[in-house]
């Protein structure tokens, strides 16, 4: 599948948008962390900041953005048109719960309520988008149980990671943060093994013989191409990376996604609360992010759409 | 209205597409492209039409694949092989969609796309299976096969010219049209006498346009049996043995 | 009826009216000629379908004829004449008025007519108003005409008017509806296009048998149920073989032979005499046969005779003779012709050959049809039934586009005979005006007396020479014609050798001419057997004078071609939607076998450019330079009205003229018939074709039937109603090789007479194609062919914005093995090298293609610029021409002589001869098409093209958003 720049931005920026929400509503009504303003006016409106931008720029991809409204009305049938309406739904409580505890300094009572309520949107609205790929069947490396957890898992790890940097900032680290980072970036880890695993392993399911219904006569090969140019279908699905490449790739996808980040956790931990540590909070935080998008740009890539079947695959 | 309909009227109409007919000629295609870029969905825009990434819109792409031996005769064969939208019975393409641009139509269930409503996610195309979807660039919608809906309740035609367009053009008679859901229509019938299939039934799509498989390829054995026999096989040359046969009176 | 939409269900217009009218004319997408719909919306053309009255196409359609939109729109039209200002191939021209171009080319013309006609050139390409042209030249006074029928298909048609008096190409075709069993040799696509799709349809659902003989498994190759991936140039052998093993088997018709062949006529058995192996004939000039009867020669030509078809007998005047069976079976019986004799030549196993012999006869003569249609025969014999042998044969240029052409087609002619399958149910069938007397009756002119200033050709300049004294030549053997046809390097060369005429005028071989005025034919390109060699013709100067050695050239295109750069004075012609044309029987009608038809083209649409159609032209410069033919008593013009004028009222003989329907003032009489001033309105009314159905009783055996013969004669289509008797032995051929053998007044030079002598058996013969015997066959290993896309016209068709899609590049298709073997894989860039040149391209790979042969796409390849492309557009960079590696002469003989690369028989140019070796290109090699000519500049007046095609937006009724996006919120 062609990775296209927005969509990329979109998933892992609003994922980490996401999680960083879900830390924050999470912990805030918990009390485990003080309702300092600033604090959640910064958290809050890097979490906004990043679900809003993602969205914009997945918004701005389509062909027609003046009539995105219409995109959360299939909610009946369409994943992409429930996560539209959860991420909507989710801006609500979580905006209440900002609010609170940015105005009043308060996230207890019925702004907890609301904190709650923010935190599931927000872990539905990550679900939706997991599943707007899980759920396509011609797509294998897509149609994956490993996809929607990974997308949840890895929207908790990045915002994870921005929500240890941020308390840090603020002074209010705790190791337990960073021990929360160090899971869930471990369990994303090796879901993603899992997966690779899956999708490496998992058999090509079907050929062209297959595509064409020909399979019984022989083996069909492409001859002929239905054009010269490429079309549109070929540009969109047909986009497949190199094998060696996608190693190297998932290498880097592992190291700034993962190790990096990790080790920098575990530095977090050895060290004292400061500065310092905040700064390689912040670090972690950043280069996961860039990981990420090389990890989502992977799961594009590595992704065939069984159509391109039809256009000289030999499997899919 | 991205939900299936509920209620269907149990007409299918679709396409059945002969492969042992197919030369792959191209017609088809073309008369497609003509209809359809000022049909229902216009235009389908051509983009750098003259230059050197000419990359257009067509609704309608006919390949061409080699079968390596197999068990039908001398060593293979060639394939063409049209492809289009087959209005699946189970279309994700319409499901996924988040507008209900996308939908399928109750009374005939023709999958269609509402060029007004559209909003160009192109999620549509990413869930067919079948390469049926051409997103347009230009015009910001995606687009797809509409079973000519435009010609085939056109009171403005001539009734015998009420069917697709590709259909209408197929010079070699590769392409049918009707109801797959009646059983008694020709359709059906040449489904059931052919052995008609669907394209990848193991997704469920169920498509309603079905493929009539090559027929078995009629190369006889070479064998001794096969080669002619002598007309005389009495003594002489070879040569000789020619003429006597031949002498004989005929009349004029 | 719709029911209407669902609740929630958006309404969709399901009856939209599309036009403000419908017109219906004839496509011209190609030269298959269908009859097409064309509608109107607002003055343009938005949906063009097939007419389903039509008798061509029957209302389907192809990839072209869909895509005539596109051409008709196409930004490489040209709108104004041009000069030509800087040197040729610059491309520089200036725009001038219709008035300047055309007294500059009276001018030019003019004065050639008056001082030497034969110094025009008139060649006009895949022309269909050959009616027109031919006989302007033959006004004007040039034997220097054609069209392009000498390179593409002519020995084909020699082969067939020489053999059955008819012919493959669009003019016979196989019963549908009736055969059990077809065999198609060397097709990919054809002229008869539509037809054959539609009949491979019909095959297909009756279940006949269809093998094709070809080496390459593509297109109707891939839907046969057999196909034979025969070695290229080795038909000839094949057939031979096939009719081997009939005769071994005695699986031969010959009640059809005695009836309708000249197998039993006497051959003439006197080894160096001048009569030896012509036709024993009596005082009248009949031709014998040996009665059984009465043991004696009798005239072969009577009914009710028991001729014998084999022996030696001695005629009462003392000669021997023999019936020409004799010869036939003396040859073709032969073990040389054994299946396993041949083998390995053509590349298929002997036992697949012996089988397919098996086949054809079980066909033949195990499933005969018998259709209860009772005829009459020549005789006014009385049969009740029509018995057909289900075989039909086809072939197009996998046989003619090589030497050895004419040979092979015979022999597939003479095998159908063999099986008695020449217009009989289940066979191969006439179109009228066919069948023909063998040859047909007329002689080309051009001899000297019929050539003068001022003066018209005493003839026409085309014809079917039977002997030496029909040739075009000089007493020392000197070529008359600018291309040498008609002469001994070409003496049966009926239609003319187009693609000898820029080589022969550069080189002043045989002599210089002054004008070249061609029409319609990309000569410069892919008509040019080899673009190098005929661009320097082109470009030529001649050193004495400091002019041009062809020193002026008027072309009339309707597009940007490769050709334009190269003439002085362009005439840009209209479209096809957007003129008056005319099918005509005189030419290349729209016959079926059930009946003779004829079309025309209406304009349908104004043009919007300064164009003028080229029929208009010619009959306007006919008159300006006073043609008798085109010019009123009183000096003016004779049809004023151009060519609808002309269509109307020219008549050729008495009540024959172009178009055959609706003629006498009534309009009620077809075929003959004074000019009906309401012909064109009646042709509209009809949806501009005429056709008419024969009756039963006369659509077989036509050859033979006498009622058809009567019919055909009122008719004007034959001049009597003898029976045609088909030759199997051509009597024609063996005067040629007599004249070889040193008898008769005109003998060809020495240089020629082995020649003369090889080619001109009177029986089919094989010969490996010329080229080999020129070059080193193990250096170039492999044979390389050519196939037309279905979906791609020549040329025109990458202007076209839809048909480019599917083909901007063509890539050269070889053996998997076969590359593998040459460490050649997928996708690779490799150089293709012939003796001649260097083409680099890039490989694919497949398994249906014969393990010698690679192939590619026909003219996909394009000069970078031409027809308003991008000059790196696909069909520039990736695209490659085939025709860089030929050669259009030979290589050099004994003498320094170069032979055209031709059918030494018939001059059909020999494309398909060629051989190459493949290598891949070294690391340093770009990965690019070669060679690359310099880009054509844009031509002054061409408009660059759009860089995004709305096309049918028009005609929305919402009108168009911001940002190129329809705002239809
Ligand atoms: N390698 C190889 N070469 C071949 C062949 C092959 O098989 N292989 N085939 C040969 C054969 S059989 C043929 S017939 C030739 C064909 O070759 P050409 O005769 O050159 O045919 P086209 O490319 O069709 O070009 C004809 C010209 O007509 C112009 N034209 C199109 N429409 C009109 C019109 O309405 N009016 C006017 N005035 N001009 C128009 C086009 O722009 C073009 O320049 O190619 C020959 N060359
Ligand atoms: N779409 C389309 N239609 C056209 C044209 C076009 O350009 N495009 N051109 C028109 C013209 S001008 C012509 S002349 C006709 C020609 O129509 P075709 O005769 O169909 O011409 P080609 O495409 O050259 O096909 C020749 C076939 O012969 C095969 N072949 C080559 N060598 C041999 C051989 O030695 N033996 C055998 N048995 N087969 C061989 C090739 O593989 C190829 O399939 O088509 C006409 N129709
Ligand atoms: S073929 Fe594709 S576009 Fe058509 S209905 Fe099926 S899934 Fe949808
Ligand atoms: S591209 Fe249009 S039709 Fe397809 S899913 Fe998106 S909104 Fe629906
Ligand atoms: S039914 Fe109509 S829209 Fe669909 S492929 Fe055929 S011509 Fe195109
Ligand atoms: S028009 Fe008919 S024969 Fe031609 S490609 Fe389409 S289905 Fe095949
Ligand atoms: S075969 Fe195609 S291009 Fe040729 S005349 Fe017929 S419809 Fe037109
Ligand atoms: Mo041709």
């Amino acid at each position: 599948m062609h990775p296209a720049y927005s969509v990329l931005l979109f998933t892992t920026l609003s994922g980490a948008g996401y999680g960083l929400m879900i830390l924050l509503c999470l912990f805030g009504v918990a009390g485990v962390i003080s309702s300092d303003p600033v604090m959640g006016l910064l958290g809050f409106g890097f979490s906004f900041g990043l679900v809003t931008f993602g969205l914009m720029s997945s918004a701005f991809h389509l062909g027609h953005p003046e009539r995105a409204w219409r995109a959360v009305t299939q909610w009946r049938s369409s994943w992409l048109s429930r996560e539209g309406v959860l991420a909507l739904i989710t801006y609500v409580p979580a905006g209440l719960f900002a609010i609170g505890w940015i105005t009043m300094g308060d996230t207890s009572g019925v702004w907890a309520l609301f904190g709650v309520a923010a935190a599931v949107g927000a872990v539905l609205t990550v679900y939706c988008t997991g599943m707007i790929y899980q759920s396509l069947r011609t797509i294998s490396q897509w149609h994956n149980d490993w996809v929607t957890p990974i997308y949840l898992l890895l929207a908790i790890a990045t915002g994870a990671l921005w929500f240890n940097a941020l308390v840090l900032a603020f002074g209010e680290g705790r190791s337990l943060f960073t021990w929360l980072c160090v899971s869930v970036l471990s369990l994303g880890m090796v879901a993603k093994f899992g997966y690779w695993h899956s999708i490496d392993t998992g058999k090509a399911l079907r050929t062209p013989g297959h595509a064409t219904g020909l399979a019984r006569l022989g083996t069909v090969r492409q001859w002929e191409t239905a054009h010269t140019q490429a079309n549109y279908v070929q540009r969109e699905m047909g986009f497949q990376i190199a094998r060696k490449h996608a190693h190297k790739l998932r290498v880097y996808a592992l190291l700034a996604g993962f190790i990096v980040p990790l080790f920098l956790c575990l530095s977090v931990v050895a060290m004292e609360e400061g500065r310092a540590a905040a700064i390689l909070a912040f670090l972690a935080a950043a280069v996961s992010m860039l990981g990420m998008l090389i990890e989502r740009w992977l799961f594009f890539a590595e992704a065939q759409h069984v159509v391109t079947l039809y256009y000289g695959a030999e499997s899919a | 209205m991205t939900s299936l309909p509920e209620s269907s009227s149990g007409k299918k109409l679709g396409l059945v597409i002969d492969l042992d007919t197919c030369v792959g000629c191209q017609a088809c295609a073309v008369s497609c492209k003509e209809w359809n870029t000022t049909g229902h969905t216009a235009p389908l825009t051509d983009q750098n039409p003259y230059g050197a990434e000419a990359t257009g819109v067509w609704l309608n792409r006919i390949h061409s694949y080699e079968v390596s031996p197999g068990t039908h005769g001398s060593g293979g064969m060639t394939v063409n092989f049209p492809r289009s939208c087959l209005h699946c019975e189970e279309p994700e393409c319409v499901t996924v969609c988040p507008t209900g641009a996308s939908y399928k139509r109750a009374e005939d269930g023709i999958v269609l796309v509402n060029p007004d409503t559209c909003i160009g996610c192109k999620l549509c195309s990413w869930a067919c299976p079948y390469g049926a979807r051409e997103y347009d660039e230009d015009d910001g919608v995606m687009k797809k096969c509409t079973l000519c809906v435009d010609r085939i309740y056109n009171e403005n035609l001539e009734p015998e010219d009420r069917q697709p367009a590709c259909v209408r053009a197929c010079p070699t008679g590769a392409r049918h049209f009707g109801d797959l859901g009646d059983p008694e229509s020709a359709v059906s019938t040449l489904v059931r006498e052919r052995g008609g299939f669907d394209l990848m039934p193991g997704l469920g799509y169920r498509p309603v346009n079905k493929y009539l498989p090559p027929r078995e390829r009629r190369v006889g054995a070479d064998t001794e049996l096969a080669a002619l026999k002598p007309a005389d096989t009495g003594p002489g040359a070879a040569g000789d043995r020619v003429f006597r046969w031949l002498d004989r009176a005929l009349s004029r | 009826m719709a029911e209407g939409p669902a609740p929630g269900e958006p309404k969709v217009e399901t009856s939209p009216n599309i036009a403000d009218e419908v017109k219906c004319t004839t496509c011209y997408m190609c030269a298959c000629r269908c009859g097409i719909k064309v509608y109107l919306k607002d003055g343009t053309v938005r949906y063009i379908e097939g007419n389903r009255d039509h008798p061509v196409n029957k209302g389907v359609l192809c990839a072209k004829g869909s895509a005539g939109i596109m051409q008709h729109y196409s930004p490489a039209r040209l709108r104004n004449p041009l000069m030509r200002v800087g040197p040729r191939g610059s491309g520089e021209f200036k725009e001038v008025s219709w008035d300047e171009a055309l007294s500059t080319a009276a001018g030019w013309l003019g004065e050639v007519r008056a001082r030497d006609p034969r110094k025009l050139a008139f060649f006009t390409g895949r022309d269909q108003s050959q009616a027109l042209t031919g006989w302007w030249a033959s006004q004007f006074g040039t034997p220097n005409y054609a069209a392009h029928g000498g390179f593409c298909s002519v020995n084909m048609a020699a082969a067939g008017l020489y053999t059955i008096g008819g012919s493959f190409w669009e003019f016979g075709e196989p019963d549908w509806s009736h055969t059990r069993y077809f065999l198609m040799f060397g097709v990919a696509e054809d002229h008869d296009s539509n037809p054959i799709k539609i009949g491979l349809g019909k095959l297909k659902q009756r279940g006949a048998k269809f093998v094709s003989v070809n080496p390459v498994r593509s297109g109707y190759s891939s839907i046969a149920d057999e196909w034979i991936g025969i070695r290229p140039g080795t038909d000839g052998l094949l057939v031979f073989a096939l009719i081997h093993e009939l005769l071994h088997a005695g699986k031969i018709d010959l009640d059809y032979l005695v009836r309708y062949t000249n197998a039993p006529w006497l051959v003439i058995d006197d080894p160096g005499a001048a009569d030896d192996g012509l036709f024993a004939r009596d005082a009248e000039g009949h031709p014998l046969a040996w009665d059984r009867e009465s043991d004696g020669p009798v005239d072969a030509a009577l009914p009710d005779i028991t001729p014998a078809l084999s022996g030696a007998y001695t005629l009462p005047d003392g000669r021997k003779a023999v019936p020409s069976f004799n010869h036939l079976v003396e040859r073709y019986s032969d073990s040389r012709y054994a299946p396993e004799a041949v083998a390995d030549r053509v590349g298929i196993p002997a036992a697949t050959i012996k089988r397919i012999a098996a086949e054809l006869a079980q066909a033949a003569f195990e499933e005969e049809v018998v259709l209860d249609i009772p005829w009459t025969d020549w005789a006014g014999r009385r049969h009740d039934k029509m018995i057909g042998r289900p075989v039909a044969m086809h072939a197009m240029r996998g046989i003619s586009a090589h030497s050895n052409g004419f040979h092979t087609c015979r022999a597939i002619h003479v095998l159908q005979l063999l099986l008695g399958s020449i217009d009989c149910p289940g066979g191969f069938r006439y179109k009228p005006p066919f069948p023909k007397p063998i040859p047909p009756g007329l002689k080309p002119a051009g001899h000297e007396d019929q050539i003068g200033p001022d003066k018209p050709l005493g003839g026409p300049p085309l014809g079917f020479p039977t002997g030496p004294e029909d040739l075009l030549i000089d007493p020392d053997g000197t070529p008359r014609r600018i291309d040498k046809a008609y002469s001994w390097e070409a003496p049966i060369a009926a239609h003319g050798m187009m693609h000898m005429v820029i080589t022969n005028a550069a080189k002043r071989d045989p002599y210089a001419i002054d004008v070249l005025f061609m029409f319609m034919a990309n000569m410069s390109w892919n008509s040019s057997m080899s673009v190098s060699s005929v661009l320097k013709s082109l470009t030529e100067m001649d050193p004495e004078t400091g002019e041009y050695a062809i020193p002026k050239i008027i072309y009339s295109d309707a597009f940007f071609s490769e050709m334009i750069p190269y003439a002085d004075l362009i005439l840009p012609d209209t479209t096809y939607l957007e003129r008056w044309d005319c099918i005509s029987l005189l030419d290349r009608p729209i016959c079926e076998a059930d009946g003779p038809g004829d079309s025309i083209r209406q304009p349908v649409v104004d043009p919007d450019r300064n164009v003028r159609p080229f029929q208009d032209v010619l009959i306007d410069l006919g008159a300006r330079i006073g043609l008798p033919g085109f010019t009123a008593e009183d000096g003016g013009a004779k049809y004023p009205g151009g060519y609808a004028d002309y269509l109307v009222n020219h008549e050729r003989a008495p009540g024959i003229g172009p178009l055959a329907g609706w003629r006498g003032a009534a309009g009620d009489s077809h075929g003959r018939g004074a000019p009906n001033p309401k012909q064109l309105e009646k042709y509209i009314e009809n949806g501009c074709f005429w056709h008419m159905k024969m009756p039963e009783s006369q659509r077989y055996f036509r050859h033979a039937n006498k009622e058809y013969l009567d019919w055909a004669v009122s008719f004007g289509l034959i001049g009597h109603a003898d029976q045609i008797v088909m030759q199997i032995y051509s009597e024609a051929l063996q005067k040629f090789r007599l004249a070889a053998r040193g008898h008769g007044e005109r003998q060809p030079p020495e240089r020629d007479r082995a020649r003369v002598e090889t080619y001109f058996d009177p029986l089919p013969i094989w010969y490996a194609p010329l080229e080999d015997a020129g070059i080193e066959t193990e250096a170039f290993p492999l044979h390389a062919v050519t196939q037309r896309p279905m979906a791609m016209y020549h040329s025109w068709g990458s202007q076209n914005a839809w048909l480019r899609q599917i083909h901007g590049a063509n890539r050269l298709y070889m053996n998997r093995e076969t590359a593998t073997r040459l460490g050649i894989g997928e996708d690779d860039w490799v150089w293709v090298t012939s003796a001649h040149g260097k083409v680099r391209g890039q490989v694919r790979l497949m398994d249906g293609v014969n393990a010698n042969t690679v192939w590619t796409w026909n003219a996909i390849g394009k000069r970078a610029g031409a027809w308003n492309l991008a000059p790196d557009s696909p069909e520039a960079t990736k695209g490659f021409l085939l025709n860089h590696l030929i050669s259009e002469l030979l290589p050099e003989r004994e003498g320094g002589y170069r032979y055209s690369n031709s059918d030494p028989v018939t001059g059909q140019a020999a494309w398909y001869d060629l051989r190459v070796k493949v290598e891949r290109v070294g690391p340093a090699d770009a990965q690019r098409s070669a060679p690359a000519l310099a880009a054509l500049d844009r031509l002054p007046g061409l408009e660059p093209p759009p860089a995004i095609s709305r096309f049918g937006e028009q005609f929305l009724d919402k009108p168009k958003g911001m940002g190129g996006r329809r705002g239809r919120t």
